[in-house]
């Protein structure tokens, strides 16, 4: 799950983690009145959307005087920001964290994460704050430096230590930067999250040094332990279909395509999108219906893909394990007769109960197309939603 | 022959009462499996399917001589369950759990290191050695005895691999599905070495898929150690980057991790590849004719792939 910056830095707070002192606005109007009490010579208007890349996109500006600040507050509120991660649609900004500015020497980058190939967590630094640490380890590697956190006795401060010196920090700061990793460390690893990154991290004129940026990524897993975070989800930071789609428990992710798919398991469901590919048409969506899908669940499945204003067909691609074929063959029935398909159905199941689920189609009274087979099933489906592009 | 399990397994299964637990421990039964007890806590000294339950596993594994545990507990103990497991010294332990918190999975994986215990998953259907020994959730009719060793992050289009071969009449010696997750207890390699090592295997099929590097760290395995033929196919080509598929694994982050760069690794490494997923079966067939005789596989398969489906190499 993601948060918004000012989210995140609250949190990070919490554990100890020293951030500019801010405040989140959602009227234009306030924004003078939180820079005139920041009372800095500068302040930093930030819209507040889930993507990266907004200080280019023009949702990051400094603001020399409380009037500044509320210009710069009316023209980036209600703005939809563009940026590499956020689409071609963009992000419509709802919010902005108003904040101090501070008197920066270094800006460097900061993340903790866990690393799956060493299945442990690692704690990372770079000199090169701002930038995006992808391009660092690409063109620059070694400009990044790592350390190997040990789960069963924690992140020790010696290895914070070797950061800092590093990163070729004074002693004097070295004596902030460790309580700082530390600190974010132990926010790491108390909220579950996935990844915390800091970018930049700053260090200010006076050695002190502080989180300007915040991104942290809660594990999805995990959060049964936080029930406080369940208030931190932004649904207008959501596709509205995945959104619904959540509602139902169901795995769901929208694509530019128009052959909706419904997949039982994740990999088949990948790999149905590819294949969708393969034949010359083009997924609208990713859906994984899950293992132990009801007949209710595809019917939810089915008038999520058909609010799709895209979609020419839809094609399911069930292999029956704990899900049984009469099952989903009936799910079927039942949602075409109460959802009126407008588009071509194509289906393919193999597995448990298949004879039974073929027999439930053919004798519904409805035109669906049985596919033999996954490639079968992905060529009708191109060709009934009109053809390979 | 197999890898990891046989006639000889000898299972207890973690959450035996459960919804779940009882549900494929029946279908396990079925199979011919040893399920020899359950733990669940509480419940100890009571049946169920016929089956003695008890409170720890360290007691299920004094009174049985079990060799072997399945996990069906439900997420937030699936890591206790694996560790519990642990102490008690099997050397194998399957969980099927999906949802496990990686941070308590970063703590399991840890403690492992320094024991006896090998884990298949989480997030994972299981293990079957067709004939012999099946241990999750996969169908066992899809399955048939032989000598092809199949390992997977995925669980349906494992099915949907092994489904095309039992169809070409091409056996299985075990199949392995490692599960979905970020972090898993046994990786493709260590399935593939396992595999590279078993006399009974004569050809593997690897399905990957988008998300992290385990494909490629398997890719460079094979190339320096595997003779028998290798059929690879990543599932993910048309994935999204940044956004996870359905698996907690299943995710393309800094523009690594894409179908792409392992198709190149595993292509470089001599493994047939395959594009689309219903070539799988075909071209694996494909490559056991060319690869000898021996395989007794071979013999029972209907002449079906005449098209030699296409091991593709478009860049």
């Amino acid at each position: 799950m993601k948060i918004h910056e000012y989210q995140a830095k609250a949190i990070l707070a919490k554990f100890g983690v020293p951030v500019p002192r801010g405040e989140v606005v959602v009227k234009k109007d306030e924004a003078r009145a939180v820079a005139q009490r920041l009372g800095t010579h500068v302040v930093v208007v930030k819209a507040q959307i889930h993507a990266g890349g907004r200080g280019k996109a023009g949702g990051v500006k400094l603001a020399k005087s409380p009037d500044e600040a509320l210009n710069h507050a009316g023209q980036i509120l209600g703005m939809t920001l563009v940026t590499p991660q956020t689409g071609e649609e963009g992000r419509v900004v709802r919010r902005l964290l108003i904040e101090e500015g501070l008197d920066i020497k270094r800006e460097l980058y900061v993340g903790v994460l866990v690393d799956r190939e060493v299945g442990a967590p690692i704690f990372m630094v770079s000199a090169a704050g701002g930038m995006e640490i992808e391009e660092v380890a690409k063109d620059n590697p070694e400009a990044i430096l790592k350390e190997k956190i040990d789960p069963t006795v924690g992140f020790q401060p010696f290895q914070a230590r070797k950061l800092a010196f590093g990163l070729g920090l004074t002693p004097e700061q070295v004596n902030a930067a460790v309580p700082f990793f530390q600190s974010l460390y132990r926010a790491f690893i108390e909220t579950d999250a996935s990844m915390i990154e800091i970018n930049p991290c700053v260090v200010t004129g006076d050695g002190k040094m502080y989180a300007l940026d915040a991104k942290v990524t809660f594990d999805d897993n995990a959060l049964y332990r936080h029930p406080e975070f369940k208030d931190l989800r932004d649904l207008d930071e959501e596709t509205p279909l995945e959104v619904e789609a959540s509602k139902f428990k169901l795995n769901y992710i929208k694509l530019d395509g128009d052959i909706a798919c419904m997949v039982n398991g994740a990999g088949l469901a990948m790999a149905t999108m590819d294949i969708i590919k393969l034949s010359g048409g083009s997924p609208a969506n990713f859906l994984d219906v899950g293992g132990g899908a009801s007949e209710d669940q595809v019917k939810n499945a089915f008038r999520l893909l058909l609010s799709d204003p895209n979609v020419k067909a839809v094609f399911v691609n069930i292999f029956g394990g704990i899900l049984r074929c009469d099952i989903l063959a009936s799910g079927v029935v039942n949602a075409a007769k109460e959802l009126k398909f407008k588009v071509p159905v194509i289906v393919r199941m193999e597995g448990t109960n298949v004879k039974q689920g073929k027999e439930i189609l053919k004798n519904s009274g409805f035109n669906f197309t049985v596919a033999d087979g996954m490639k079968d099933g992905a060529q009708k489906a191109v060709a009934l939603a009109g053809g390979a592009q | 022959m197999s890898v990891l399990i046989d006639n000889h397994t000898r299972l207890i299964v973690q959450g035996l009462t459960g919804r779940e637990g009882s549900f494929h421990a029946q279908q396990m039964l079925d199979y011919g499996t040893k399920v020899v007890a359950g733990v669940t806590p509480g419940k100890g000294g009571t049946k169920h399917l016929g089956v003695p339950v008890f409170n720890t596993v360290a007691d299920a594994v004094k009174a049985t001589r079990a060799n072997a545990s399945v996990i069906f507990v439900p997420p937030p103990f699936a890591a206790d369950a694996i560790l519990e497991a642990m102490e008690a010294q099997l050397p194998l332990v399957i969980c099927i759990t999906e949802g496990v918190p990686t941070l308590d999975m970063v703590r399991v994986a840890a403690a492992l290191k320094n024991s006896k215990t090998r884990l298949i998953g989480p997030n994972c259907p299981g293990i079957i050695s067709p004939g012999k020994c099946k241990i999750g959730i996969m169908p066992a009719s899809i399955h048939k005895q032989g000598n092809v060793g199949v390992v997977s992050r995925s669980g349906t289009l494992t099915y949907e691999a092994v489904d095309q071969l039992t169809h070409l009449g091409i056996g299985q010696s075990t199949c392995i599905g490692i599960g979905g997750d970020p972090i898993i207890g046994t990786s493709f390699l260590d399935a593939i070495r396992m595999f590279n090592e078993d006399p009974g295997t004569h050809a593997i099929v690897m399905i990957g898929e988008i998300g992290g590097n385990a494909e490629e760290a398997a890719a460079d395995y094979i190339k320096k150690h595997v003779k028998k033929p290798v059929v690879g196919f990543i599932c993910g080509q048309t994935a999204p980057p940044g956004r996870r598929m359905g698996h907690a694994g299943a995710i393309i982050s800094g523009g690594h991790g894409t179908a792409a760069e392992k198709y190149k690794a595993m292509r470089a490494a001599g493994i047939h590849t395959v594009q689309s997923p219903a070539d799988i079966g075909s071209t694996l067939a494909s490559y056991l004719h060319k690869s000898k005789s021996k395989s007794s596989a071979k013999k029972s398969a209907p002449a079906k792939p005449k098209k030699s489906a296409k091991t593709s190499k478009r860049k």
